[in-house]
């Protein structure tokens, strides 16, 4: 590239305010976090290095362990009580997440490999169906969804949440697969055919260890798509109550009922988004594969 | 393929069979003691987690294990014939069950009243088209698909620019993107503090009032006053949507030949001219690809409306109006009507897709 040192210099300083813009946002919450109430509601968090006694743990404490209420009882005892916890919300985030990342990928696979490999009746038209099923609005699907969980017992489960992020998860997967796995060498195949190999022999020990950058590719993007989902997290596990909020939720409702206790707010905020950024920034070279290779999700 | 089913005796097909049989009958246990295991949610969370996890990758893969099996049991040219559908139904059925069939059960749904007991005909559309909360929410959800998309792809591009003729490019670029990794609900919380309102006169603790403050203009309540406050909730949303636009148009520029770019400045061209004439025309399809993905997302953003504002002070959009009447008023005729107006939005999109894809050689 031919410029100049000082258009270069320009240049380097206007991504740097770009860049800052777009970061003090997050370190303003993170340097609340670590704030007193009292200093966090009566100084903006900018000027909290001119007062570095004003800085503790305990509001972290209070997000992990559950608010202190302190209540008089009848006899003039003062009792103090926790609230819901952001600890057991990481956990049932956690619970969703996982499974709900890791059922959709074998069929998804499974499929890619027959799309790409196989031929049959009705492939081409079937792989629309995928294509047009890749934008498709979830939320043509939840009244007609949570009626069948209502039937059988699925609503407010862990299996249902799992079984409905699998469902809106497997046109990705499956597209974004069948991408991959329809670029491995036919010759690769063909021998192993030749060696007598039967599909799922060729499928699992050639197409499987062979997509594992794919499979890592849909792997984080699910991860961080489930993990940060509120709609679908809000319609199927509800009914349950507080112990299977996720984060999202509970962030969404400590929001509602603690609006201005903003110390707190701020430490729950940052232990809801701590798992998938750390994910996000150790694995982003996979991220940006599956945003690249499929940037479309309902 | 399967050389030994039709070459072997008689013994060997019957054994083959046999296998077969107690396979199936083991693969059918553990997917329904599976099913019925993990919906009794009777285990603590964390050992039905790690229950959840086996079971999805062990009985997936024996299903599929079981079933190649079986097929086997019949002679090669049926093997070939079967064999597609075990691997490609399973996806099939689960999608046509959690999307292709509430379609059209859901524009079934959006011609019958509130507890689908009667047909109302067009009842409900008239509704999504005349009330005037509804009115507000596509207004709205307009100016989200329009300003939403814009800013994003254009300060994507921006960033994408400045990224490629700096020496910070790696670092910028991850700091840009990161929102992308934070919840709507979290990038809420975050933008709520800097939205944050004090009136006249109180020390200001929001970032945005302070400057406001500091430049002598009175403070403002961001997110309570319509209808500017619409701005302020798809600023949130841009800020990690350009992150997206970022890489993806950061990926498009590095692939624009660069002797192409020299011979232009060699000819004379400004670095305006090159950028101009050049570098957009080459990656005017990656804009057009981000700027489709942006506007599907702006289209059923919901959880930013739903956790700054509820939908007040006329920041309603579709995605939040539809999950009310479903899940407030409980009014499933209306919430389905608003999610076929969603689907509709979208058909331009699936319609363009689908015509890329008939293109393809592979099929």
């Amino acid at each position: 590239m031919k410029t100049s040192i000082v258009s270069r210099t320009l240049i380097t300083i206007a991504l740097m305010v770009v860049c800052l813009i777009w970061t003090v946002p997050t370190v303003g919450i993170l340097v609340t976090s670590f704030r007193t109430a009292d200093a966090a509601s009566s100084t903006g968090w900018w000027k909290s290095f001119a007062t570095p006694e004003a800085f503790t743990l305990d509001n972290y404490v209070q997000v992990l362990g559950g608010q202190r209420f302190t209540i008089a009882d009848a006899e003039g005892n003062t009792i103090t009580t926790r609230g819901a916890t952001m600890t057991s919300a990481f956990l049932s985030s956690i619970t969703v997440t996982l499974p709900s990342v890791v059922i959709p990928i074998f069929i998804a696979a499974a499929a890619a490999y027959g799309f790409a490999w196989l031929k049959f009746p009705g492939r081409k038209i079937m792989f629309a169906i995928i294509i047009a099923l890749l934008v498709v609005p979830l939320q043509i699907s939840l009244i007609p969804i949570l009626r069948d969980y209502q039937k059988v017992g699925l609503n407010g489960t862990w299996l249902g949440i799992w079984l409905a992020h699998t469902g809106f998860g497997l046109p990705l997967a499956t597209y974004m697969l069948f991408n991959y796995i329809s670029t491995v060498p036919r010759s690769i195949l063909e021998s192993a055919f030749i060696d007598g190999a039967s599909h799922f022999t060729c499928f699992s020990r050639l197409i499987l260890p062979l997509s594992v950058p794919a499979l890592a590719s849909f792997a984080i993007f699910q991860f961080i798509w489930v993990w940060n989902d509120l709609l679908i997290a809000l319609v199927f596990l509800s009914g349950a109550g507080q112990t299977m909020e996720v984060v999202t939720v509970r962030l969404m409702n400590m929001a509602g009922t603690w609006g201005s206790a903003w110390h707190l707010l701020t430490a729950g905020a940052f232990v809801s988004m701590i798992l998938p950024l750390t994910v996000f920034l150790a694995l982003q070279r996979y991220f940006v594969r599956g945003l690249l290779a499929g940037s479309v999700k309902g | 393929m399967t050389q030994s089913s039709t070459i072997s005796g008689k013994t060997e097909t019957r054994d083959a069979a046999v296998k077969g049989f107690a396979l199936s009958v083991l693969t059918l246990c553990v997917l329904a003691a599976g099913f019925f295991v993990l919906r009794s949610n009777v285990f603590g969370q964390i050992p039905i987690t790690l229950l959840a996890v086996v079971w999805g990758t062990g009985a997936v893969i024996l299903f599929f294990y079981t079933l190649n099996m079986l097929a086997q049991l019949f002679p090669p040219r049926w093997y070939n014939r079967i064999i597609p559908f075990v691997f490609v139904s399973p996806a099939m059925l689960i999608m046509g069950w959690y999307l292709l069939l509430p379609t059209v059960r859901s524009g079934y749904l959006s011609f019958l009243d509130r507890g689908s007991k009667a047909f109302v005909g067009l009842q409900n559309y008239i509704y999504v088209f005349t009330d005037l909360t509804m009115q507000i929410s596509i207004r709205n959800t307009f100016l989200w698909l329009v300003f939403g998309t814009v800013f994003s792809v254009l300060f994507g591009l921006i960033v994408a620019v400045l990224a490629d003729r700096s020496s910070m490019e790696k670092i910028g670029k991850t700091l840009v993107f990161l929102p992308m990794g934070i919840s709507m609900v979290g990038a809420g919380v975050i933008w709520k503090f800097i939205y944050a309102y004090r009136p006249m006169g109180a020390e200001q603790i929001g970032l945005l009032n302070a400057v406001v403050t500091a430049f002598g203009l009175e403070p403002m309540n961001w997110l309570g006053s319509a209808p500017m406050n619409n701005a302020f909730l798809i600023l949130i949303f841009v800020w990690p949507w350009t992150g997206f636009a970022l890489v993806v148009l950061s990926a498009a520029l590095k692939a624009v030949p660069t002797d192409m770019l020299e011979a232009a400045r060699i000819d004379g061209a400004g670095e305006w001219v090159v950028l101009l004439r050049i570098i957009l025309p080459s990656i005017l399809g990656s804009i057009i690809t981000v700027s489709t993905t942006i506007l599907l997302a702006a289209l059923k953003s919901f959880d930013i409306v739903f956790s700054m504002t509820n939908g007040l002070y006329g920041t309603e959009v579709l995605a939040s109006q539809q999950y009310k009447q479903m899940f407030k008023f409980l009014h499933y005729g209306r919430g389905s009507a608003i999610a076929i107006l969603i689907l509709i939005a979208v058909s331009p999109v699936i319609y363009y897709n689908l015509k890329e894809f008939s293109k393809r050689e592979v099929f």
